[in-house]
Order: structure tokens, then C-alpha cells, then sequence
């Protein structure tokens, strides 16, 4: 009914070129900020913050950044948690040798840092795909958890190879350690991931994202019609590891606190991420924050559901999580194997058609 | 999406309003790989609840009210866990992982809630004067490496000097822990020592024990936990390691990690902060929980390695809130009174005969600076069918971990701009 074109006049190419094309969507993606920074972090609790948003926000971005890898640009990696841990650990020891730095510039360098990390296990990428490629990535994983266990300089020598994230402010108001408050650290993951989606978004949709694409697609007639490989699989591995890097210092410094690098970066870590943009959509922004959100918010949902409001035994309730969780995956999977972005946009057909959808 | 949203709101709604009771949160994992060691404590950390509760009507009058919450050892789920939870008035956090310990150090420290890691977490934070709520009498893991080392020194004639002996790990900062100190020992006392780590989950050691086969160290000591132990165990019967020179940690001596190998792991050793065998309490907590319907488990953990443990740790909580209840005056005490309990403690023989579990402990008291206890530990044998008392308590050398403990306590406070918590005196 109101969900169209019809009506919506575009008078610039500007306009016209827009993400989002249909003022519906455009109202939504609106109402959605000013409940992100409007409401939100007026009424968050510290359970809020610390169990259920500041994970989602910094898993998204874990998502945005995989998914330009391996999403737009086919390239397989399961190397996720080693460059989440080269973030960290960049973080762990940029906090801790210059106490004065900022957040936003730690964590920005810290993602500077992943992506030339990144670029450098991306190399084989240009002789080696799929599986292979795959295979390389996971060695990525193996050596850096490795790296950062063996190196005590990693962990400025402490007693157990724990890193802690001491307090550290932005603007006089602090957004690490145990005493930031909940809104501070909800909103401080929130700007990394409006800016950060914002910039990817537009990047795909650039030139660059079409190098990528056509990378993906078929990359030997990408290369005839004139794109580079290494240039177009270079700048994704950097990309996507700026964003993953950022994500596994967040994760490390808002979030966890305190980190190990087996514990909290290990290869589970690949895979969460991996299954988020598989159940989310490859290929697709809306994907990376549809699969974080399934993967992060939804076992948390069941627990209080099954735990607290039903009263069953928490272990019952765990494992029943585990089963419905994977029954899920798999239903999702088999009904849209093209994941919960294509069902959005599915959807959304359906509506524009509506009341007469077929 | 709304929808689930629902559901959480409803699930923590439903977590309701804090009440007048004493409420004790049990972060517990009876879930995946390291379930084995956390059921059994897990039950003895409730059942001995739910037995002041059935018997005496609570603690000083106030019933205790556990709120369970299932971590699956993992520390995000911990960290969940433990801001589900802190809500409720949660008087102290027993989360049974050094990897949750870490996180919820900072956390627990910033609300005021105590925190009893009990012969686990951060060593060093025994040291009191720098973390002021977390405590971790009686012993922790610099003393367990430091006396299984006293223990070694004492049946080689005093000196260790040529011998070898390898540290086999949990690749995880909870195995990580005693390096510093088996390092400064192996200085002190001449021994080498070498370290072979073993990735989480602990199932896959072959690598580790064909070394192990190689170099024919000496004696094994492990810091094992999980599936791990029980692995360790079975490499170590097909090693033909002889296993009275393998040394367990308290964490890796349990009756599920030799149960299996049965006869075959006779003669392993591992130490014990707390004493084993029939205690009259068991009979108690059989009549006043168990036939009650009261049990946390299915039961049939009463008196093993890790249920004792787990009443143990009970029971120190326990008599903190009642050294709380009689600082502060009041039955109904909150965390910040249940730190002053825990700083007051004193532990007696006279005390833990009258509870019911005689010498299950060593005696000890806890300072505002000395939040470690003792530090003893017993050692015990498995002879086949159960786990036997060699030794009485061993004591550590304080005089090796208590300058390590310092020296990394002063590198958090310095890292976290941490005063003196204990002021001058």
C-alpha cells in the first residue's frame, strides 16, 4: 500500500542512486537510529549493554567485515579469530604503552594494524582459491592464537597470558574498564558500527565493491575486462580485516574486559562469524546484522526464556538452546539458502505486490 | 525479532525483584567438555545450601536462596551470567573457571560484590592490599606448585638437583598460572623443567606424551582439568609412564578423571586442598536434602573428590555470612558486609568439627592483606577403586610465591592505578 516507488519522485541522480530508494524504508532506517541513539541509551541496563546490544553491535562488525571477504568478495577465510586477536592484543598494547591515547584512535589502529596482517595471509589468495585458499586462512588462525600464546611480550609477561583492558576514556568519560557506564560503552560500539556499516555499504556499491563482485563471480573474465586481482583481493583482505580487527578489539576492551587468546579468539570464533554471514546473507550489509543477531541474541532469548520464565533446570535449558539454535540453522538453511537477507528481500517483493502478491 | 525480544524482557522480568534472602549465585557448567569436574561441585556447592536451609531454616535466621545459572565454562556466557544475576543482591561469585575469574575481577570489584575463587583464578590476588573483593583461601595455584615441589623434595632426600620433570598444560590461563613458580623453583632447586601445553578441549595429547616418551622426564606434573585428566590418564597407562611420577594438580585428581583407566591408573597422584573420606555432614545432607527432594544433582556424587570441594567452598561461604551477620549485626546482610565477613574469617578445627566435616581444611585466617590463606595441600593417591590420603598438610614455600605474588600484584595495581586498599597499618 505505501510500500512503493509509486509516489516518491527522484529529481537528482542523487536521489535517485540513494541506499534506500522507497520512503518507507527510508522512514524505518531513520526510526531505527533515533531508537539506537535516542531511546536506547536512556533506558539501557547493565545486563543489556553487557549481554545482549554491545555483543550484537560488535559481532555485526565482526559480520560487515567478513562478509565483504567473503560475501562480495569470494574469498574464503577462516581466519576470523586470529585477526579479531591481532586486534586485541594491538589494543591490549597500545593501552598499555601510551596510557593518554584515546579509544577511537586505539581501536582504529588496532584495525590498521589487522589489515596489514591481513593483506599479508591474504597473498596467497592470489595464487590459491576456495578451499585452498580456505585452508591457508585457517593456518592464519592456527599461527596468530599460537603467536600470541608464545610471546609473552604479546602479554606484557603476565603470570597466566591473560590481557585486561585497564579504563580509558573518550571525552573525559570512560568507556573501558569495569567502571564505564553502560550507555557510554553502548554508544561508543554504536558509532563504530553506523559509521563503519555506512562506509561499507557505500564501498560495495562503489567501484571498488564491483571489482570485488566481479572477482567473485568469475575471476578469470573479471581480469579480461580490465580488473586487477590484486589490487581487487588485496583491498578486500584489507578491508575486511580493518573491520575484523576492530571488532576483536572491541570485543577485548568494551566488552570482555579481560581476554585469552585460546579462549576468547580460537578457531569456535571463525566459525561463529563464518555461520553468521551463511545464516544472515551472503553479500548483503542487512545479512551481517540479521546473522549476528541470530547467532548472538537468539541463544541469549532462549536461556531467559526457558531458565527464567518457564523455570527449567538452566543445563536442560542449555541444552535445549543447542538444539533449537542448530534446528534453526538448519530450517532457515533449507528453507533459504541464500539466508535471512534474501527472506527480507523476499519480503519486501512481496510487499511492494501487495494486497496482490503471487 | 519483537517477538524475542519479548521473551527476554519476560525472562528477565521474570529473574523479579530482589528479595530479603541471602542470595548465592552458582555460576555452574554441566554442559560441554568440562561438565565432568563442574556437576559434582556444583552439587556439593548446593546441596550444603540447601542443608542449612533444610535443617537450621538458613544462616542467622535468613534462608539462602541460590540462583543458578549455567556458564558452559565459556566466559562470554559467564559474563552473562554474571550480570543476570548481580541484580539480585548476589553476595559472592564462585565461578569455578580462572577464565571467568579474569573477567569478573574488574566487574565484581567496581560493584562491591565479593569474589571467592577458591585454590583457582588469579593468583596473585592474594594479595589483598591490591584486590580489595576477591578472595582465594585457603591455597591457590602457586602454593599447589610450590608444594607438590616440597612433596618431591622431601622423597628425594632434599635435593632435586639433575632431575627432570615436565609441566603438562592446560593451554589456558588457568594451566599457565604455576610456570612462573615451578621456573623459579626448578632455579632454586636445580631441576629442569620442561613445559608441554595441551590445547582446549585436552582431547588430542598423543604429541605431548610421544615427547613425554622420549625424554623420560623424571616425574609429570599436570594442571589439568576437563576431559584432559582422564585423556592424560589413559596416554599415560599406554606410555607406560610409571604413575606414581605423575602428579596431578587439585583440579586434576578426581574420581571421573581415573574411574575409567580403574585399576590400570593405580598409583597417580594429585594433591587435595581439602580432606577426603566419610564426614558426618554427608549423613546430614543425605537425610535433610536428599531425601527431601532437595538434591542439586541426581545424587550419587555425595563424598567424591569434587562434591566435597564444592561443600567446602559451602561452607566457607557460609561461615563468612555468619561472620558478616555478627560484624554488622544484622541477618540480612548485603556484599559489602559479606566482604567484611570474608576479610574476618577464621576457620578453626573446633569450628569444622562442629559443622560436621572434622580437619577438612587446614586452620586459617584471612587478613585485609592476606586474602590466600595458607596454602596447603594434602597429596593423595588412587589405588585402583579410590582416591587414599598419603600426607597431612603440606606447606608451601611462601618465601618463593609470596615475592611473586607481589611483584605481579604490583604490576595491576600499577596497570590499573590501584591505591593501598589496607592503608598503612
Amino acid at each position: 500500500m505505501f510500500y512503493r516507488e509509486a509516489g516518491d519522485f527522484k529529481t537528482s541522480y542523487a536521489a535517485d542512486n540513494q541506499t534506500f530508494p522507497i520512503a518507507f524504508d527510508r522512514y524505518r532506517y531513520y526510526i531505527v537510529l533515533l531508537i539506537g541513539l535516542g531511546v536506547i541509551p536512556f533506558v539501557i541496563t547493565d545486563y543489556w549493554a553487557n549481554a545482549i546490544l554491545i555483543p550484537f553491535l560488535i559481532y555485526a562488525i565482526a559480520a560487515i567485515g567478513l562478509n565483504i571477504l567473503t560475501g562480495y568478495c569470494g574469498q574464503v577465510s577462516l581466519g576470523t579469530g586470529g585477526f579479531m586477536a591481532v586486534g586485541a592484543f594491538t589494543s591490549y598494547k597500545l593501552m598499555t604503552a601510551f596510557p593518554g591515547l584515546d579509544m577511537v584512535t586505539i581501536t582504529l589502529l588496532s584495525g590498521a594494524m589487522t589489515a596489514m596482517v591481513g593483506v599479508a595471509f591474504g597473498l596467497p589468495s592470489l595464487r590459491i582459491k576456495g578451499f585452498y585458499l580456505a585452508v591457508a586462512t585457517l593456518a592464519a588462525q592456527f599461527f596468530l592464537v599460537w603467536l600470541f600464546n608464545k610471546v609473552p611480550w604479546f602479554y606484557n609477561y603476565s603470570a597466566s597470558g591473560q590481557i585486561s583492558a585497564p579504563e580509558r576514556t573518550l571525552f573525559g568519560i570512560a568507556v573501558t574498564g569495569p567502571n564505564a557506564e553502560a550507555w557510554a560503552k553502548y554508544l561508543f560500539c554504536f558509532a563504530f558500527v553506523f559509521v563503519l556499516a555506512w562506509i561499507a555499504r557505500n564501498l560495495t556499491r562503489g567501484s571498488i565493491g564491483r571489482q570485488w563482485m566481479a572477482i567473485r563471480d568469475m575471476d578469470i573474465a573479471a581480469e579480461i575486462i580490465g580488473v586487477n586481482p590484486l589490487k581487487a583481493k588485496l583491498t578486500a583482505f584489507a578491508v575486511s580485516s580493518f573491520y575484523v580487527g576492530i571488532s576483536g578489539a572491541l570485543l577485548f576492551t568494551v566488552y570482555l574486559g579481560a581476554a585469552e587468546v585460546g579462549e576468547a579468539y580460537g578457531i569456535i570464533k571463525s566459525f561463529l562469524v563464518l555461520f553468521m554471514i551463511i545464516i544472515g546473507g551472503l553479500g548483503s550489509i542487512f545479512g551481517a546484522f540479521a546473522g549476528a543477531a541470530f547467532m548472538v541474541i537468539l541463544p541469549v532469548a532462549l536461556r531467559n526464556f526457558f531458565a527464567g520464565s518457564l523455570g527449567w533446570d538452566p543445563a536442560l535449558a542449555t541444552h535445549f538452546e543447542f538444539v533449537i539454535v542448530g534446528a534453526l540453522i538448519m530450517f532457515f538453511l533449507i528453507v533459504e539458502p541464500h539466508g535471512l537477507a534474501r527472506l527480507w528481500s523476499l519480503a519486501k517483493e512481496k510487499l511492494r505486490l501487495w494486497p496482490f502478491p503471487h | 525479532m519483537k517477538k524475542l525480544a519479548t521473551f527476554a524482557v519476560a525472562g528477565v522480568m521474570a529473574a523479579g525483584p530482589a528479595l530479603a534472602d541471602l542470595v548465592i549465585p552458582d555460576l555452574h557448567y554441566r554442559t560441554g567438555p568440562y561438565a565432568a569436574g563442574g556437576i559434582p561441585f556444583s552439587d556439593g556447592y548446593q546441596d550444603y545450601f540447601n542443608l542449612l536451609n533444610a535443617r537450621d531454616g538458613g544462616i542467622g535466621g535468613e534462608t539462602v536462596r541460590i540462583v543458578s545459572c549455567e556458564t558452559a565454562y565459556n566466559t562470554e556466557r559467564g559474563v552473562e551470567c554474571y550480570e543476570s544475576t548481580k541484580g539480585e543482591g548476589a553476595l559472592v561469585y564462585q565461578p569455578l573457571s580462572t577464565g571467568i575469574t579474569y573477567q569478573l575481577i574488574p566487574r565484581a570489584t567496581a560493584d562491591g560484590i565479593p569474589l571467592h575463587t577458591m585454590g583457582y583464578g588469579r593468583t596473585s590476588a592474594a594479595n589483598g592490599d591490591v584486590f580489595s573483593h576477591v578472595f582465594n583461601y585457603p591455597a591457590n595455584y602457586w602454593d599447589a606448585a610450590s608444594v607438590i615441589i616440597n612433596q618431591l623434595l622431601e622423597e628425594n632426600g632434599g635435593s632435586l638437583e639433575g632431575k627432570t620433570i615436565t609441566l603438562l598444560y592446560h593451554n589456558s590461563a588457568y594451566g599457565r598460572e604455576p610456570i612462573r613458580t615451578l621456573e623459579t623453583l626448578s632455579e632454586m632447586h636445580g631441576f629442569e623443567l620442561s613445559q608441554l601445553a595441551v590445547d582446549h578441549p585436552g582431547q588430542e595429547q598423543g604429541n605431548q606424551w610421544l615427547t613425554i616418551r622420549r625424554e623420560r622426564p623424571d616425574y609429570v606434573v599436570m594442571w589439568g582439568w576437563g576431559v584432559m585428566n582422564q585423556v592424560a590418564v589413559q596416554e599415560a597407562i599406554n606410555t607406560r609412564f610409571p604413575m606414581e611420577n605423575f602428579i596431578g594438580n587439585w583440579w586434576a585428581g578426581a574420581d571421573h578423571d581415573v574411574a575409567q583407566a580403574g585399576a590400570d591408573a593405580a598409583g597417580y597422584r594429585a594433591l587435595n586442598m581439602n580432606r577426603l573420606g566419610d564426614m558426618p555432614v554427608f549423613d546430614e545432607i543425605r537425610t535433610h536434602v536428599h531425601e527431601a527432594g532437595l538434591a542439586a544433582g541426581d545424587g550419587t556424587n555425595v563424598g567424591s573428590v569434587l562434591y566435597t570441594r564444592g561443600m567446602y567452598a559451602a561452607m566457607l561461604a557460609a561461615e563468612a555470612i555468619r561472620t558478616a551477620q555478627e560484624i554488622h549485626g544484622v541477618a540480612a546482610i548485603t556484599p559489602a558486609m559479606m566482604r567484611d565477613g570474608m576479610e574476618a574469617l577464621e576457620i578453626t578445627n573446633a569450628r569444622m568439627e562442629e559443622l560436621g566435616m572434622p580437619m577438612i581444611g587446614p586452620e586459617f585466617a584471612v587478613s585485609c592483606e592476606d586474602h590466600g590463606g595458607t596454602g596447603m595441600a594434602i597429596m593423595t593417591q588412587w589405588n585402583g577403586t579410590e582416591w587414599v590420603t598419603l600426607t597431612d598438610f603440606i606447606a608451601p614455600d611462601d618465601s618463593v610465591t609470596q615475592p611473586l605474588i607481589e611483584e605481579d600484584s604490583a604490576q595491576f595495581a600499577a596497570e590499573n592505578n590501584i591505591s593501598s586498599q589496607c592503608g598503612e597499618s
